[in-house]
């Protein structure tokens, strides 16, 4: 290959904050044409890279050649004007704004006198629509469009200011499996029409099916480009945490347990009168985890906040251990042996500007002995804060320091920690891993496993349904609030739980599927 | 709960608001054609040249403490409690009725009531407003507004009408036994108003910081403050938690007021305007950036203003609303605290990208706040 091709190289390119080496003498090449992976745990260094190619962080010693000529990325004006564009995770749109406005924000073209020349636009915006097959509707508003369509906006308005270098900052993280795999067909045709596409990440099975080649940074250096498809899932992961890391989960058989959580009937309505969940029936036993599948959105969130007290129940009835505990507060639901690790780990799981002590004592605070009469033993909570940070590796600095500090594998190792440190009987577990490592994924997926071992019931509910297959004893699928059937997770496929959360039927299995 | 070096960051920014707010003063001395240096130099030497001025410095800043502390505790709760000043008004009024209903009880009883009943009504004045937020939502900015102009005109109605002797506008003079103000004060400080509420309001500054760090009410103040949705999945009761800490604040802001009843006044008049210790102990409380000793200081350094400000009309031919507008500028630049990082950064580039916030953490938590902070978020809000 030429040199010509070489869209964007970068050499010995360092970033420094203060005594702490965030990029070190990083040296790659990305060449047009193709899908190029950026793979790295969380912390690794991989956004304050794109930062600097993006011109939104200044390095502070190397280079940076586009196209082959030194450049200095002052702004994220000039990286425009260089053709670099970056699609950020989260989507910089104005929801009140079409499609075809937001595209248009800040490169306006008029017909002079502040006209929009919205036409121009349009043809032009449709124009590149087709060329890369990014399908949107360009008089939506922003805020009625599914986020498939957002980032597909996010896109075309990068492609629309002339890039030809596209960075991608972890853009599944938000997207449901479908929409995934369009994405990923979306990255292979921009390759094909001659952009060069950074795609960052930490999922495996995407930078496999797309990144021609991966580059794995560790701790802020480089520490292999590799050829994707030529390197095992294995090898990725152990370059990219340093250690061998295991795929395989073992779960060993348990006998039935007692029945821990019965839901009969369960009805939920939100404060706008919508039913969320309806007839929803499900028990699950002691050593046992039930994965409950679905798509975002089809009750989940809703069932969890009716089970732990956070929103009432319009009608039927929650036992936990034999106890009713129908409309309960969320203290007594906590006090009667249930963990919650949230779905939303920021806004429910932890307070972030609070300390690590009063984070990991949130549940505990009110009892001996970390309270008497209303006033706190600081030193009981020090000391199990210490012990539970050191025993789940919460990596951190100071039990002191603010939660917003930690990073996010480690705030969720934090919540995990303390939900599971209380023994509950039941762990109602949502999203555990989401936006995490593979290291972490591993760490909390082996953390569940032993808490099934020691006869807890879990209910896992996950968007991810790789992480339901592996960890699961029986599978449900919840569809529009209701709960379409369940069954032992060996008897139903990948594309078999995939037809359940379409709302559609297995053909052979209708009997099994509604058994239980 | 803070780490350390946030602290010495929010010192720092207080510090720097008062230096600027200063120099503006003194920018608009100089373009009123006068002398800042003297005219500063007045307002040292009328706030801490005599035992008089000391004492006068003290007394007010007896009352702006406790009002500071009220605005500091309902604001922990994320509560923004506009109505010191009415609730301050009806501590005032609660404690000068109470002390002239019992002309002849004994001291030990008549002036621990007196100042407890300041504080309840205080309290109860507040608690209007909490119960309305937490049942109904009402916005707490609202009605503690409307509250402070009940307050003001009610208080009014009754003074005039049922304290004031005949067509006068003020109450009677408290009994000797309800004053908090005594001779031995008045010798010692050459006959200033320095009354012993300044004992009252240093053991709030200990109770209130003993409150919101050690006990589990001040943990759940704190939780439903930074994150309610959190809170209550811990189990916290928000009504509760929002109620409780609308209640401390106004007894604080009740208790402020039977300072100005007890001591500074000693009887109650019909006010014109609400009490300036209610928007003053907002500028002390934001001043101090919520921290009890920095309310300390920050009420000494809003007496030492005021009082020394004082003197420099005596002094010279400088109007007296030229402390007024140091003290607003010195607010301003508290409000404004932005442009002081943005300032601060600035001058610290090319060894600092950062504020100090985060400066001697570890390497692995620099990772984690700074290079990552971005892709962490994008990761856990969705």
């Amino acid at each position: 290959m030429s040199q010509s091709d070489i869209a964007i190289e970068v050499r010995g390119l360092t970033k420094r904050f203060g005594d702490f080496v965030a990029n070190d003498h990083i040296s790659m090449q990305i060449r047009s044409g193709e899908v190029h992976g950026l793979l790295g745990e969380n912390g690794a260094g991989k956004t304050t890279m794109m930062n600097m190619l993006s011109g939104i962080l200044q390095p502070t010693s190397g280079e940076i050649l586009v196209h082959g000529q030194p450049v200095h990325l002052a702004s994220a004006k000039d990286a425009t004007r260089l053709g670099i564009g970056m699609v950020h995770q989260h989507f910089m749109l104005v929801e009140n704004f079409t499609v075809l406005e937001n595209i248009m924000l800040g490169v306006e073209e008029t017909k002079g006198l502040g006209v929009l020349n919205r036409r121009a636009a349009r043809d032009k915006v449709m124009a590149l629509s087709k060329q890369y097959g990014l399908a949107v509707d360009p008089d939506a508003k922003v805020g009625d469009i599914s986020v498939g369509m957002q980032q597909r906006a996010e896109i075309l308005k990068v492609l629309y200011r002339n890039a030809d270098i596209l960075i991608f900052d972890e853009p599944t993280a938000v997207l449901t499996p479908q929409e995934i795999k369009e994405l990923l067909a979306i990255f292979q045709r921009l390759a094909q029409e001659g952009k060069a596409v950074i795609l960052i990440s930490h999922k495996l099975n995407e930078l496999q099916a797309v990144a021609k080649v991966t580059t794995i940074i560790r701790r802020g250096k480089v520490i292999d480009t590799v050829d994707t498809k030529a390197t095992s899932t294995e090898k990725l992961a152990e370059l990219m945490v340093g250690r061998h890391v295991t795929f395989q989960r073992d779960r060993v058989p348990m006998p039935a347990g007692p029945e821990i959580l019965k839901i009969s009937h369960l009805q939920v309505v939100d404060n706008q009168k919508v039913t969320r969940v309806h007839d929803f029936d499900l028990t699950i036993h002691g050593g046992e985890i039930v994965g409950l599948a679905g798509i975002d959105g089809n009750g989940q969130s809703e069932l969890v906040r009716a089970i732990t007290g956070l929103m009432p129940t319009a009608g039927g009835q929650v036992t936990i251990a034999g106890q009713d505990r129908t409309g309960a507060t969320p203290r007594q639901i906590t006090r009667s042996g249930v963990g919650h690790i949230p779905e939303d780990r920021q806004r429910y799981g932890l307070i972030l500007p609070m300390s690590l002590v009063d984070n990991m004592s949130l549940q505990v605070y009110t009892v001996a002995p970390y309270s008497h009469h209303g006033v706190l033993n600081q030193k009981a909570m020090v000391t199990t804060t210490e012990q539970l940070l050191d025993q789940y590796d919460v990596r951190h600095s100071s039990i002191m320091e603010p939660a917003g500090a930690l990073s996010g594998g480690n705030q969720q190792k934090l919540i995990i920690a303390r939900e599971l440190s209380r023994e509950p009987q039941l762990l109602i577990a949502v999203n555990p891993t989401r936006g995490l490592d593979v290291g972490a994924i591993e760490f909390i997926h082996s953390q569940l496993l032993a808490a099934r071992a020691a006869g807890h019931a879990i209910l896992l509910i996950s968007y991810e349904l790789d992480e339901i297959r592996q960890l699961s004893d029986r599978v449900a699928v919840i569809h529009q609030g209701t709960i379409v059937g369940q069954a032992k997770t060996s008897d139903l496929s990948e594309s078999e739980i995939g037809l359940l959360m379409a709302g559609e039927t297995v053909p052979g299995k209708e009997e099994m599927l509604h058994a239980d | 709960m803070r780490i350390k070096n946030i602290h010495l960051g929010n010192l720092w920014i207080s510090v720097t608001s008062v230096i600027l707010g200063l120099l503006v003063g003194a920018i608009i001395m100089l373009l009123s054609g006068f002398n800042p240096i003297e005219n500063y130099i007045s307002l040292f030497t009328g706030a801490v040249g005599s035992p008089n001025a000391i004492g006068e410095v003290l007394r007010e800043a007896t009352p702006l403490i406790l009002t500071g502390l009220g605005f500091a505790v309902a604001n922990s709760a994320g509560f923004f409690n506009i109505g010191l000043a009415g609730q301050a008004l009806a501590g005032w009024l609660a404690s000068v009725s109470f002390a002239l209903a019992f002309p002849h009880a004994p001291g030990f009883l008549l002036l621990p009531g007196a100042i407890l009943a300041g504080a309840i009504a205080g309290a109860l004045w507040s608690g209007i407003a909490g119960f309305l937020r937490a049942y109904f939502g009402a916005s707490e900015v609202i009605t503690t507004i409307m509250l402070n102009y009940v307050a003001l005109y009610a208080t009014n109605a009754i003074v005039k009408g049922m304290l004031a002797k005949g067509d006068g506008d003020y109450s009677p003079t408290i009994p000797v036994q309800a004053r908090l103000r005594t001779p031995f004060l008045e010798h010692l400080t050459q006959n200033s108003t320095f009354h012993w509420g300044i004992l009252i309001s240093l053991a709030a500054v200990i109770v209130v910081w003993w409150l919101m760090k050690k006990t589990t009410l001040g943990f759940e103040i704190r939780a439903v403050g930074m994150n309610e949705d959190a809170s209550r999945y811990a189990g916290m009761s928000t009504k509760r938690t929002i109620i409780s800490a609308m209640l401390i604040s106004g007894c604080l802001a009740g208790l402020g007021g039977a300072m100005e009843g007890l001591g500074n006044f000693q009887n109650i008049i019909v006010n014109t305007a609400l009490p300036s210790i209610g928007f003053d102990g907002m500028s002390v409380s934001l001043l101090a950036t919520g921290s009890p000793v920095g309310i300390v200081l920050a009420a000494i350094l809003f007496g030492l203003l005021k009082i020394g400000g004082l003197n420099i009309s005596i002094a010279s031919t400088t109007p007296p609303e030229i402390v007024d507008i140091v003290i607003a500028a010195v607010i301003f630049f508290v409000g404004a605290n932005y442009i002081i990082r943005y300032l601060g950064i600035k001058l610290h580039r090319p060894s600092k990208p950062q504020p100090p916030v985060a400066a001697n953490t570890a390497p692995q938590a620099a990772v984690d706040t700074r290079a990552e902070q971005a892709a962490e978020e994008g990761e856990d809000n969705q």
